[in-house]
Protein backbone atom coordinates (compact mmCIF):
# COMPACT_ATOMS: atom_id res chain seq x y z
CA UNK A 1 0.00 0.00 0.00
CA UNK A 2 1.13 3.52 -0.76
CA UNK A 3 2.53 5.51 2.11
CA UNK A 4 0.63 8.64 1.34
CA UNK A 5 -2.62 9.47 -0.26
CA UNK A 6 -3.07 9.51 -4.00
CA UNK A 7 -3.43 13.06 -5.25
CA UNK A 8 -4.72 11.99 -8.64
CA UNK A 9 -7.58 10.04 -7.08
CA UNK A 10 -8.41 12.94 -4.82
CA UNK A 11 -8.56 15.39 -7.73
CA UNK A 12 -10.60 13.02 -9.86
CA UNK A 13 -13.12 12.55 -7.04
CA UNK A 14 -13.54 16.30 -6.89
CA UNK A 15 -13.45 17.24 -10.54
CA UNK A 16 -15.32 14.34 -12.14
CA UNK A 17 -17.68 13.50 -9.30
CA UNK A 18 -20.80 13.80 -11.40
CA UNK A 19 -19.54 11.61 -14.25
CA UNK A 20 -18.28 8.98 -11.82
CA UNK A 21 -21.56 8.94 -9.96
CA UNK A 22 -23.61 8.52 -13.14
CA UNK A 23 -21.30 5.79 -14.45
CA UNK A 24 -21.42 3.94 -11.16
CA UNK A 25 -25.19 4.13 -10.79
CA UNK A 26 -25.66 2.91 -14.34
CA UNK A 27 -23.30 0.01 -13.72
CA UNK A 28 -25.06 -0.98 -10.52
CA UNK A 29 -28.46 -0.86 -12.19
CA UNK A 30 -27.24 -2.76 -15.25
CA UNK A 31 -25.89 -5.38 -12.84
CA UNK A 32 -29.39 -5.85 -11.51
CA UNK A 33 -29.03 -4.01 -8.21
CA UNK A 34 -32.67 -2.94 -8.28
CA UNK A 35 -34.13 -6.05 -9.87
CA UNK A 36 -34.98 -7.93 -6.72
CA UNK A 37 -36.95 -4.96 -5.44
CA UNK A 38 -35.25 -5.20 -2.08
CA UNK A 39 -33.94 -1.67 -2.40
CA UNK A 40 -35.50 1.47 -3.87
CA UNK A 41 -33.80 3.51 -6.58
CA UNK A 42 -33.78 6.66 -4.47
CA UNK A 43 -32.15 4.81 -1.57
CA UNK A 44 -29.45 3.38 -3.80
CA UNK A 45 -28.76 6.81 -5.36
CA UNK A 46 -28.40 8.39 -1.94
CA UNK A 47 -26.04 5.64 -0.82
CA UNK A 48 -23.87 6.15 -3.90
CA UNK A 49 -23.76 9.91 -3.43
CA UNK A 50 -22.96 9.77 0.26
CA UNK A 51 -20.33 7.12 -0.31
CA UNK A 52 -18.54 9.15 -2.98
CA UNK A 53 -18.40 12.33 -0.94
CA UNK A 54 -17.25 10.40 2.13
CA UNK A 55 -14.63 8.68 0.04
CA UNK A 56 -13.32 12.01 -1.16
CA UNK A 57 -13.11 13.35 2.39
CA UNK A 58 -11.27 10.24 3.55
CA UNK A 59 -8.84 10.20 0.64
CA UNK A 60 -8.19 13.91 1.28
CA UNK A 61 -7.01 13.31 4.82
CA UNK A 62 -5.53 9.87 4.22
CA UNK A 63 -2.36 9.08 6.14
CA UNK A 64 -1.91 6.27 3.63
CA UNK A 65 -0.75 3.30 5.61
CA UNK A 66 -3.71 2.20 7.65
CA UNK A 67 -7.23 2.30 6.29
CA UNK A 68 -8.64 1.38 9.69
CA UNK A 69 -7.36 4.70 11.01
CA UNK A 70 -9.24 7.90 11.74
CA UNK A 71 -9.54 9.31 8.26
CA UNK A 72 -11.61 6.30 7.17
CA UNK A 73 -13.71 5.87 10.29
CA UNK A 74 -16.83 7.66 9.05
CA UNK A 75 -16.59 5.97 5.66
CA UNK A 76 -16.34 2.60 7.40
CA UNK A 77 -19.26 3.31 9.65
CA UNK A 78 -21.36 4.31 6.65
CA UNK A 79 -20.33 1.15 4.80
CA UNK A 80 -21.07 -0.87 7.93
CA UNK A 81 -24.63 0.50 8.01
CA UNK A 82 -25.12 -0.33 4.34
CA UNK A 83 -23.81 -3.89 4.81
CA UNK A 84 -25.94 -4.49 7.86
CA UNK A 85 -29.10 -3.35 6.14
CA UNK A 86 -28.24 -5.49 3.09
CA UNK A 87 -27.73 -8.53 5.31
CA UNK A 88 -31.12 -7.96 6.91
CA UNK A 89 -32.80 -7.28 3.54
CA UNK A 90 -31.60 -10.65 2.29
CA UNK A 91 -28.89 -9.62 -0.18
CA UNK A 92 -26.12 -12.09 -0.97
CA UNK A 93 -22.53 -11.32 0.09
CA UNK A 94 -21.60 -10.88 -3.59
CA UNK A 95 -24.32 -8.30 -4.10
CA UNK A 96 -23.26 -6.49 -0.94
CA UNK A 97 -19.57 -6.30 -1.80
CA UNK A 98 -20.49 -5.56 -5.41
CA UNK A 99 -21.66 -2.14 -4.30
CA UNK A 100 -18.05 -1.17 -3.62
CA UNK A 101 -16.28 -3.25 -6.27
CA UNK A 102 -18.45 -1.88 -9.06
CA UNK A 103 -16.99 1.55 -8.37
CA UNK A 104 -13.61 0.40 -9.70
CA UNK A 105 -14.38 0.77 -13.37
CA UNK A 106 -15.84 4.31 -13.20
CA UNK A 107 -12.89 5.43 -11.07
CA UNK A 108 -10.32 3.82 -13.38
CA UNK A 109 -11.96 5.49 -16.37
CA UNK A 110 -11.89 8.86 -14.67
CA UNK A 111 -8.25 8.43 -13.65
CA UNK A 112 -7.36 7.46 -17.20
CA UNK A 113 -8.89 10.66 -18.53
CA UNK A 114 -7.30 12.84 -15.87
CA UNK A 115 -3.66 12.79 -16.95
CA UNK A 116 -1.29 11.98 -19.79
CA UNK A 117 1.41 10.52 -17.62
CA UNK A 118 1.20 6.74 -17.74
CA UNK A 119 3.20 6.21 -14.56
CA UNK A 120 0.98 8.56 -12.55
CA UNK A 121 -2.13 6.86 -13.86
CA UNK A 122 -0.80 3.38 -13.12
CA UNK A 123 0.14 4.34 -9.58
CA UNK A 124 -3.22 5.92 -8.99
CA UNK A 125 -5.13 2.94 -10.36
CA UNK A 126 -3.08 0.58 -8.17
CA UNK A 127 -3.79 2.71 -5.13
CA UNK A 128 -7.50 2.91 -5.92
CA UNK A 129 -7.73 -0.81 -6.51
CA UNK A 130 -6.15 -1.64 -3.14
CA UNK A 131 -8.36 0.87 -1.38
CA UNK A 132 -11.58 -0.47 -2.89
CA UNK A 133 -10.52 -4.07 -2.22
CA UNK A 134 -10.07 -3.26 1.41
CA UNK A 135 -13.40 -1.45 1.66
CA UNK A 136 -15.17 -4.24 -0.24
CA UNK A 137 -13.78 -6.88 2.09
CA UNK A 138 -14.88 -4.78 5.02
CA UNK A 139 -18.48 -4.89 3.78
CA UNK A 140 -18.24 -8.70 3.68
CA UNK A 141 -16.92 -8.81 7.23
CA UNK A 142 -19.79 -6.73 8.50
CA UNK A 143 -22.24 -8.69 6.39
CA UNK A 144 -21.07 -12.01 7.84
CA UNK A 145 -21.11 -10.70 11.37
CA UNK A 146 -24.64 -9.41 10.96
CA UNK A 147 -25.82 -12.76 9.61
CA UNK A 148 -24.24 -14.54 12.56
CA UNK A 149 -26.05 -12.22 14.95
CA UNK A 150 -29.33 -12.93 13.18
CA UNK A 151 -28.77 -16.69 13.38
CA UNK A 152 -27.83 -16.53 17.07
CA UNK A 153 -30.93 -14.51 17.82
CA UNK A 154 -33.18 -16.89 15.90
CA UNK A 155 -31.66 -19.87 17.67
CA UNK A 156 -32.48 -18.30 21.02
CA UNK A 157 -35.98 -17.45 19.87
CA UNK A 158 -36.66 -20.94 18.56
CA UNK A 159 -35.44 -22.51 21.77
CA UNK A 160 -37.81 -20.31 23.78
CA UNK A 161 -40.73 -20.57 21.41
CA UNK A 162 -40.51 -24.29 20.97
CA UNK A 163 -40.92 -25.11 24.64
CA UNK A 164 -44.15 -23.48 25.76
CA UNK A 165 -46.10 -24.70 28.75
CA UNK A 166 -49.81 -24.30 28.11
CA UNK A 167 -52.67 -24.45 30.55
CA UNK A 168 -55.44 -26.79 29.38
CA UNK A 169 -57.66 -26.49 32.42
CA UNK A 170 -57.33 -25.53 36.06
CA UNK A 171 -54.62 -27.79 37.43
CA UNK A 172 -53.78 -29.32 34.04
CA UNK A 173 -50.73 -28.29 32.02
CA UNK A 174 -49.54 -29.46 28.64
CA UNK A 175 -46.00 -29.39 27.38
CA UNK A 176 -45.78 -30.03 23.66
CA UNK A 177 -42.18 -30.91 22.82
CA UNK A 178 -41.12 -30.34 19.24
CA UNK A 179 -37.72 -31.30 17.90
CA UNK A 180 -34.69 -32.84 19.50
CA UNK A 181 -34.57 -33.05 23.28
CA UNK A 182 -30.93 -32.17 23.83
CA UNK A 183 -29.51 -31.33 27.26
CA UNK A 184 -29.83 -27.59 26.82
CA UNK A 185 -33.46 -27.68 25.75
CA UNK A 186 -34.32 -30.15 28.48
CA UNK A 187 -33.01 -27.62 30.96
CA UNK A 188 -35.24 -24.88 29.49
CA UNK A 189 -38.25 -27.18 29.34
CA UNK A 190 -37.76 -28.35 32.90
CA UNK A 191 -37.44 -24.82 34.24
CA UNK A 192 -40.52 -23.64 32.33
CA UNK A 193 -42.55 -26.62 33.48
CA UNK A 194 -41.57 -26.44 37.14
CA UNK A 195 -42.28 -22.70 37.21
CA UNK A 196 -45.70 -23.24 35.65
CA UNK A 197 -46.51 -26.02 38.11
CA UNK A 198 -45.74 -23.70 41.00
CA UNK A 199 -47.50 -20.66 39.49
CA UNK A 200 -50.70 -22.51 38.71
CA UNK A 201 -50.68 -25.15 41.41
CA UNK A 202 -50.97 -27.78 38.70
CA UNK A 203 -51.66 -31.38 39.67
CA UNK A 204 -51.01 -32.97 36.34
CA UNK A 205 -48.74 -32.23 33.42
CA UNK A 206 -49.09 -33.81 30.00
CA UNK A 207 -45.82 -34.10 28.08
CA UNK A 208 -46.66 -34.53 24.42
CA UNK A 209 -43.84 -35.95 22.31
CA UNK A 210 -45.64 -36.19 18.96
CA UNK A 211 -43.07 -33.75 17.60
CA UNK A 212 -39.96 -35.57 18.81
CA UNK A 213 -38.42 -37.42 15.85
CA UNK A 214 -36.17 -39.82 17.76
CA UNK A 215 -36.39 -41.11 21.30
CA UNK A 216 -33.04 -42.59 22.22
CA UNK A 217 -31.66 -43.35 25.67
CA UNK A 218 -30.53 -39.75 26.18
CA UNK A 219 -33.96 -38.38 25.31
CA UNK A 220 -35.50 -40.97 27.61
CA UNK A 221 -33.17 -39.96 30.41
CA UNK A 222 -34.13 -36.32 29.92
CA UNK A 223 -37.82 -37.21 30.05
CA UNK A 224 -37.27 -39.27 33.20
CA UNK A 225 -35.51 -36.36 34.88
CA UNK A 226 -38.29 -33.95 33.94
CA UNK A 227 -40.93 -36.37 35.25
CA UNK A 228 -39.04 -36.86 38.51
CA UNK A 229 -38.64 -33.11 39.03
CA UNK A 230 -42.35 -32.49 38.34
CA UNK A 231 -43.23 -35.19 40.85
CA UNK A 232 -41.13 -33.46 43.51
CA UNK A 233 -43.17 -30.33 42.90
CA UNK A 234 -46.35 -32.32 43.48
CA UNK A 235 -47.48 -32.87 39.90
CA UNK A 236 -47.95 -36.16 38.07
CA UNK A 237 -46.91 -36.51 34.46
CA UNK A 238 -48.66 -38.24 31.60
CA UNK A 239 -46.83 -38.84 28.33
CA UNK A 240 -48.76 -38.58 25.09
CA UNK A 241 -47.97 -38.86 21.42
CA UNK A 242 -45.66 -41.86 21.48
CA UNK A 243 -46.02 -43.00 17.88
CA UNK A 244 -46.14 -46.75 17.16
CA UNK A 245 -42.67 -46.88 15.58
CA UNK A 246 -41.21 -45.01 18.58
CA UNK A 247 -42.96 -47.34 21.01
CA UNK A 248 -41.51 -50.41 19.27
CA UNK A 249 -38.04 -48.91 19.22
CA UNK A 250 -38.22 -48.02 22.91
CA UNK A 251 -39.10 -51.61 23.74
CA UNK A 252 -36.01 -52.84 21.87
CA UNK A 253 -33.86 -50.26 23.58
CA UNK A 254 -35.18 -51.43 26.92
CA UNK A 255 -36.28 -47.97 27.97
CA UNK A 256 -39.13 -47.71 30.47
CA UNK A 257 -40.61 -44.37 31.42
CA UNK A 258 -42.79 -45.77 34.23
CA UNK A 259 -45.54 -43.22 33.75
CA UNK A 260 -49.01 -43.39 32.32
CA UNK A 261 -48.93 -42.85 28.60
CA UNK A 262 -51.66 -42.20 26.08
CA UNK A 263 -51.63 -42.42 22.31
CA UNK A 264 -52.60 -38.79 21.78
CA UNK A 265 -53.07 -35.51 23.58
CA UNK A 266 -56.89 -35.80 23.57
CA UNK A 267 -56.82 -39.11 25.44
CA UNK A 268 -54.27 -37.75 27.88
CA UNK A 269 -56.47 -34.71 28.49
CA UNK A 270 -59.51 -36.90 29.19
CA UNK A 271 -57.45 -38.86 31.69
CA UNK A 272 -56.21 -35.67 33.32
CA UNK A 273 -59.75 -34.32 33.63
CA UNK A 274 -60.83 -37.52 35.34
CA UNK A 275 -57.97 -37.14 37.81
CA UNK A 276 -59.19 -33.69 38.81
CA UNK A 277 -62.79 -34.95 38.95
CA UNK A 278 -63.99 -33.22 35.83
CA UNK A 279 -65.55 -34.63 32.72
CA UNK A 280 -66.62 -33.47 29.30
CA UNK A 281 -70.27 -34.00 28.41
CA UNK A 282 -72.37 -33.07 25.40
CA UNK A 283 -74.70 -30.10 25.84
CA UNK A 284 -77.70 -32.23 24.83
CA UNK A 285 -77.02 -34.87 27.46
CA UNK A 286 -76.53 -32.16 30.03
CA UNK A 287 -79.88 -30.47 29.40
CA UNK A 288 -81.63 -33.83 29.51
CA UNK A 289 -80.14 -34.48 32.93
CA UNK A 290 -81.14 -31.02 34.10
CA UNK A 291 -84.71 -31.55 32.94
CA UNK A 292 -85.33 -35.15 33.99
CA UNK A 293 -82.82 -35.72 36.71
CA UNK A 294 -80.07 -38.33 36.32
CA UNK A 295 -80.96 -41.44 34.37
CA UNK A 296 -81.53 -44.63 36.32
CA UNK B 1 -22.71 -57.70 -1.20
CA UNK B 2 -22.57 -54.45 -3.16
CA UNK B 3 -22.14 -50.91 -1.89
CA UNK B 4 -24.62 -48.60 -3.60
CA UNK B 5 -23.54 -45.41 -1.92
CA UNK B 6 -21.29 -44.43 0.95
CA UNK B 7 -20.17 -41.39 2.90
CA UNK B 8 -18.06 -40.66 5.96
CA UNK B 9 -19.38 -38.23 8.57
CA UNK B 10 -17.26 -36.73 11.34
CA UNK B 11 -18.63 -36.95 14.87
CA UNK B 12 -17.06 -34.15 16.89
CA UNK B 13 -20.00 -32.26 18.41
CA UNK B 14 -23.58 -32.80 19.50
CA UNK B 15 -24.74 -31.21 16.25
CA UNK B 16 -22.87 -33.91 14.34
CA UNK B 17 -24.97 -36.52 16.11
CA UNK B 18 -28.08 -34.80 14.78
CA UNK B 19 -26.55 -34.82 11.29
CA UNK B 20 -25.73 -38.52 11.51
CA UNK B 21 -29.36 -39.23 12.40
CA UNK B 22 -30.57 -37.18 9.45
CA UNK B 23 -28.18 -38.80 6.98
CA UNK B 24 -28.99 -42.31 8.22
CA UNK B 25 -32.70 -41.58 7.91
CA UNK B 26 -32.18 -40.36 4.33
CA UNK B 27 -30.37 -43.61 3.42
CA UNK B 28 -33.05 -45.71 5.13
CA UNK B 29 -35.74 -43.92 3.14
CA UNK B 30 -33.76 -44.52 -0.07
CA UNK B 31 -33.58 -48.21 0.79
CA UNK B 32 -37.37 -48.22 1.12
CA UNK B 33 -37.42 -49.00 4.84
CA UNK B 34 -40.77 -48.95 6.64
CA UNK B 35 -41.28 -46.24 9.25
CA UNK B 36 -40.53 -48.75 12.02
CA UNK B 37 -37.29 -49.90 10.40
CA UNK B 38 -36.23 -46.32 9.72
CA UNK B 39 -36.81 -45.43 13.35
CA UNK B 40 -34.86 -48.49 14.54
CA UNK B 41 -31.74 -47.81 12.49
CA UNK B 42 -31.85 -44.07 13.21
CA UNK B 43 -32.15 -44.68 16.94
CA UNK B 44 -29.32 -47.22 16.90
CA UNK B 45 -27.22 -44.69 14.96
CA UNK B 46 -27.99 -42.05 17.56
CA UNK B 47 -26.81 -44.34 20.38
CA UNK B 48 -23.57 -45.33 18.69
CA UNK B 49 -22.80 -41.80 17.52
CA UNK B 50 -23.18 -40.49 21.04
CA UNK B 51 -20.98 -43.22 22.46
CA UNK B 52 -18.35 -42.34 19.84
CA UNK B 53 -18.58 -38.71 20.91
CA UNK B 54 -18.87 -39.14 24.69
CA UNK B 55 -16.57 -42.09 25.33
CA UNK B 56 -14.44 -42.28 22.19
CA UNK B 57 -13.65 -38.58 22.29
CA UNK B 58 -15.06 -38.15 18.78
CA UNK B 59 -14.58 -40.14 15.62
CA UNK B 60 -16.27 -40.98 12.35
CA UNK B 61 -19.09 -43.03 10.94
CA UNK B 62 -19.12 -44.70 7.56
CA UNK B 63 -22.71 -44.70 6.31
CA UNK B 64 -23.36 -47.19 3.52
CA UNK B 65 -26.36 -48.14 1.46
CA UNK B 66 -25.64 -51.76 0.62
CA UNK B 67 -27.41 -54.70 -0.99
CA UNK B 68 -27.04 -57.92 0.95
CA UNK B 69 -28.17 -61.04 -0.89
CA UNK B 70 -30.77 -59.10 -2.84
CA UNK B 71 -31.99 -57.20 0.20
CA UNK B 72 -31.62 -53.46 0.56
CA UNK B 73 -29.72 -52.56 3.69
CA UNK B 74 -28.00 -49.75 5.56
CA UNK B 75 -24.64 -50.45 7.18
CA UNK B 76 -23.03 -48.14 9.71
CA UNK B 77 -19.46 -48.36 10.95
CA UNK B 78 -18.47 -46.16 13.88
CA UNK B 79 -14.81 -45.68 14.65
CA UNK B 80 -12.91 -43.78 17.29
CA UNK B 81 -9.36 -43.60 18.62
CA UNK B 82 -10.49 -43.32 22.23
CA UNK B 83 -9.59 -45.36 25.32
CA UNK B 84 -11.31 -48.54 24.09
CA UNK B 85 -13.59 -50.83 26.10
CA UNK B 86 -11.98 -53.13 28.67
CA UNK B 87 -14.86 -55.57 29.02
CA UNK B 88 -17.16 -55.66 26.01
CA UNK B 89 -19.47 -58.22 27.61
CA UNK B 90 -20.03 -55.86 30.51
CA UNK B 91 -20.48 -52.81 28.27
CA UNK B 92 -23.24 -54.67 26.46
CA UNK B 93 -25.05 -55.45 29.70
CA UNK B 94 -28.22 -53.43 30.20
CA UNK B 95 -27.79 -50.86 32.91
CA UNK B 96 -24.00 -50.80 32.80
CA UNK B 97 -22.71 -47.25 32.41
CA UNK B 98 -19.55 -45.40 33.28
CA UNK B 99 -20.94 -42.03 32.22
CA UNK B 100 -24.13 -41.61 34.24
CA UNK B 101 -26.36 -42.76 31.39
CA UNK B 102 -29.03 -45.43 31.40
CA UNK B 103 -26.52 -47.99 30.19
CA UNK B 104 -28.87 -49.17 27.46
CA UNK B 105 -27.37 -47.68 24.30
CA UNK B 106 -24.89 -50.31 23.20
CA UNK B 107 -27.09 -53.31 23.98
CA UNK B 108 -30.08 -51.44 22.54
CA UNK B 109 -28.25 -50.74 19.28
CA UNK B 110 -27.43 -54.45 19.02
CA UNK B 111 -31.08 -55.38 19.48
CA UNK B 112 -32.22 -52.78 16.95
CA UNK B 113 -29.90 -54.14 14.22
CA UNK B 114 -29.92 -57.34 12.20
CA UNK B 115 -26.15 -57.63 12.41
CA UNK B 116 -23.86 -56.26 15.05
CA UNK B 117 -20.11 -56.47 15.54
CA UNK B 118 -17.75 -54.73 17.90
CA UNK B 119 -13.98 -54.61 18.17
CA UNK B 120 -12.09 -52.64 20.75
CA UNK B 121 -8.48 -52.36 21.87
CA UNK B 122 -7.51 -50.67 25.08
CA UNK B 123 -5.73 -47.42 24.38
CA UNK B 124 -6.37 -47.69 20.64
CA UNK B 125 -10.06 -47.22 20.08
CA UNK B 126 -13.33 -48.85 19.25
CA UNK B 127 -15.11 -49.93 16.10
CA UNK B 128 -18.80 -50.81 16.08
CA UNK B 129 -20.61 -51.93 12.97
CA UNK B 130 -24.34 -52.56 12.50
CA UNK B 131 -26.46 -53.53 9.51
CA UNK B 132 -30.19 -53.42 9.17
CA UNK B 133 -32.12 -54.55 6.11
CA UNK B 134 -35.68 -54.32 4.86
N1 LIG C 1 -16.84 -45.91 21.87
C1 LIG C 1 -16.62 -46.23 23.16
N2 LIG C 1 -15.40 -46.05 23.71
C2 LIG C 1 -15.18 -46.35 25.01
N3 LIG C 1 -16.14 -46.82 25.83
C3 LIG C 1 -17.37 -47.02 25.36
C4 LIG C 1 -17.69 -46.73 24.01
N4 LIG C 1 -19.00 -47.03 23.81
C5 LIG C 1 -19.45 -47.48 25.00
N5 LIG C 1 -18.49 -47.47 25.94
C6 LIG C 1 -18.63 -47.94 27.34
O1 LIG C 1 -19.72 -48.79 27.42
C7 LIG C 1 -20.65 -48.33 28.42
C8 LIG C 1 -22.06 -48.70 28.04
O2 LIG C 1 -22.46 -48.00 26.87
P1 LIG C 1 -24.00 -47.74 26.62
O3 LIG C 1 -24.15 -46.96 25.37
O4 LIG C 1 -24.72 -49.05 26.68
O5 LIG C 1 -24.47 -46.91 27.88
P2 LIG C 1 -24.21 -45.36 28.20
O6 LIG C 1 -23.71 -44.68 27.00
O7 LIG C 1 -23.38 -45.28 29.42
O8 LIG C 1 -25.70 -44.84 28.53
P3 LIG C 1 -26.87 -44.66 27.47
O9 LIG C 1 -26.36 -45.07 26.13
O10 LIG C 1 -27.97 -45.55 27.94
O11 LIG C 1 -27.27 -43.24 27.49
C9 LIG C 1 -20.40 -46.85 28.50
O12 LIG C 1 -20.80 -46.31 29.72
C10 LIG C 1 -18.89 -46.77 28.28
O13 LIG C 1 -18.20 -47.05 29.47
MG1 LIG D 1 -24.57 -44.80 25.13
Amino acid sequence: MANQTDVTLFKVLGGQEHAILTDWQNLLKAGGALQTGRIKEAELDTQCKTFLSQLRASVGTDGGVDKSGNSYSSLRSMLGDISRSRAVQGFSPTETAGFVFSLKQPLFNAINKSSDDAATKAASIWYTSLLLDELGLYTIDVFAKTREEIIARQTREISELSTPVVKLWDGILALPVIGTLDSERTQTIMENLLQAIVDQGAEIAIIDITGVPTVDTLTAQHLLKTIAAARLMGADCVISGIRPQIAQTMVHLGVELNVVSKANLADAFALALARVNKTVVSVKALSRVQKNGPAE
Amino acid sequence: MTVVRSEVVQILTGDDVVRVRQDVRARAVEAGFSLVDQTKIVTAASELARNTLDYGGGGTVLIERVDVGGRKAVRLTFEDQGPGIADIEKALTDGYTTGGGLGLGLGGAKRLANEFSIASNLGQGTRVSITRWK
